[in-house]
């Protein structure tokens, strides 16, 4: 491999789930009283493999998320993932460039923003200050009153909602945004940085309006994992979602150490789209999900 | 009472929002980077006809509306009320203006209206694409192009102001298309 990046293969099925209080899991019966689920994402058995000294990694996977399915959504669809060893969230920023200039072969726009940049100049309140209830007003000002039963009372949907209501559909097209420094309620497993305001060392990839990639400067501290692991199953709890457990294979590779590194995941679909034109995810799949 | 989930939603569907009948034109799923999962829905009201833009909690159920879309002949006017029958059944319902709408001005009796129908009441009423009509008045001097041109006024026998080629005359059928209220053709008796 040209930049000494091993593919790897890891499984889909794991006795751990996210616990993501906005992602579910497929489960399935490994035997009639033990659960298997079926990965959101690779990432904890990837950074299981860096644990173990594997260096840099990369990997195409099937990943599987309930009920996600829409023009830009399939429940059963693929993310392309990599880590790299050492590599600041800038670092990654420009391989990530470099794909997008292979993929595209032609002269495509790029820039960098912060979170508080963009969203900020778009609807006017500072992200890091901003309360729920305010972005809960503001979305009623402009005629979705409806908001705040979608967002609970969580400032990060709250954030999440007003972002992709009112700043993504207003990024210019034929532009490639990397929103950068996110607030650190919004952090997931990224680590956060020591700035006035705190932010997370996370950023994720728009073009054409349309979200295609997320990366982390990844959380190494095994102590500070395993605490927003149990506040989001907390969050979980709270919302009457389905008790799941938590991944102690990641946090016991989280003790033992992993190295410092950024990683990403780009959904493999979603950039086909945007290379072909395509106007919905069926058009770049063998079978859809409803002919699956 | 019928409800709908999120998932259900698709063009077309029919689904009660404020209290008012709507039409589901557009949806889209969204579930943005890390947050709650909702669908962008563009619903047109069908009593206002105004489209607004709503969001729903993935999931989440709304009530559906009894209204269905069914083609009716136009019987008569009485002054107050327009009333269509069911050709199969010879069920009458009677709407009015509001419910007619620019309708009114196109259709005579036996056309074939496409009439929407809430909790069995006219909503709606769609006039054919095309009517034919007599020119009941027309300035009749008027002489000159047979092609294109300005044209003339003309009223005709629903009462509707129409722009015709200055070579058709009065007692004349004549075609138009109600969708844009523009004169189509001259129709040979």
């Amino acid at each position: 491999m040209q930049k000494n990046v091993l593919e790897v293969d890891t499984p889909v099925l794991s006795a751990a789930a996210s616990c993501d209080l906005n992602l579910d899991s497929f489960s399935t019966d490994l035997t009639k009283t033990k659960q298997l689920y079926l990965q959101t994402s690779p990432e904890f058995a990837m950074k299981r493999l860096l644990a173990s000294g594997s260096g840099s990694i990369f990997q195409i996977a099937k990943s599987f998320r309930q009920a996600e399915q829409g023009r830009f959504h399939n429940p059963e669809f693929t993310l392309l993932e990599w880590y790299r060893l050492d590599f600041t969230l800038d670092d990654l920023i420009n391989e990530m460039i470099e794909l997008l200039m292979l993929c595209f072969g032609r002269n495509i726009g790029f820039t960098t923003v912060t979170y508080q940049q963009i969203f900020q100049q778009l609807t006017g309140m500072n992200p890091h200050q901003v309360t729920l209830g305010e972005l809960m007003s503001y979305a009623t000002e402009q005629g979705n009153p409806e908001a705040s039963d979608i967002c609970g009372n969580h400032l990060a949907n709250g954030l999440d909602y007003v972002f992709s209501q009112y700043v993504q559909p207003k990024l210019k097209k034929d532009m490639v945004y990397f929103v950068t420094n996110y607030p650190a309620c919004m952090a997931m497993l990224a680590k956060l940085d020591k700035g006035t305001p705190v932010t997370a060392q996370r950023f994720e990839v728009y073009f054409n309006n349309l979200e295609l990639a997320n990366g982390y400067e990844e959380l190494t501290d095994a102590v500070e994992q395993k605490q927003r692991f149990q506040q989001e199953l907390l969050e979980r709890r709270e919302a009457g979602l389905d008790d799941v457990p938590m991944d102690k294979h990641l946090l016991a590779a989280l003790s033992h150490g992993l190295p410092d590194c950024s990683g990403v995941a780009m959904g493999l679909d979603r950039l086909l789209m945007l290379m072909t034109g395509a106007t919905s995810i069926d058009e770049v799949l063998t079978f859809p999900i409803d002919r699956a | 009472m019928a409800t709908y989930s999120t998932s259900e939603f698709k063009g077309g569907l029919k689904i009660m929002l404020d209290d008012a009948p709507c039409s589901i034109m557009e949806n889209e799923f969204v579930r943005p980077g890390k947050g709650p999962a909702f669908s962008r829905v563009k619903i047109r009201n069908l009593k206002t006809g105004r489209v607004i833009e709503r969001t729903f909690k993935s999931g989440e159920s709304v009530e559906a509306a009894d209204v269905m879309e069914t083609e009716m002949s136009y019987l008569y006017n009485d002054g107050d009320f327009w009333y269509f029958m069911d050709d199969e059944t010879y069920e009458q319902v009677s709407g009015d203006a509001t419910a007619v709408g620019d309708a009114a001005k196109w259709i005579k009796d036996q056309d074939k209206c496409t009439v929407t129908l809430w909790n069995g009441a006219p909503l709606l009423v769609t006039a054919p694409n095309f009517v034919e009509l007599e020119v009941t008045d027309t300035d009749p001097g008027l002489k000159g192009d047979t092609s294109g041109g300005g044209g003339k006024p003309a009223t005709l026998e629903t009462g509707a102001v129409v722009r015709i080629p200055l070579f058709v005359q009065i007692g004349e059928v004549i075609k138009v298309d109600t969708r844009t209220g523009e004169y189509s053709a001259r129709v040979k008796n």
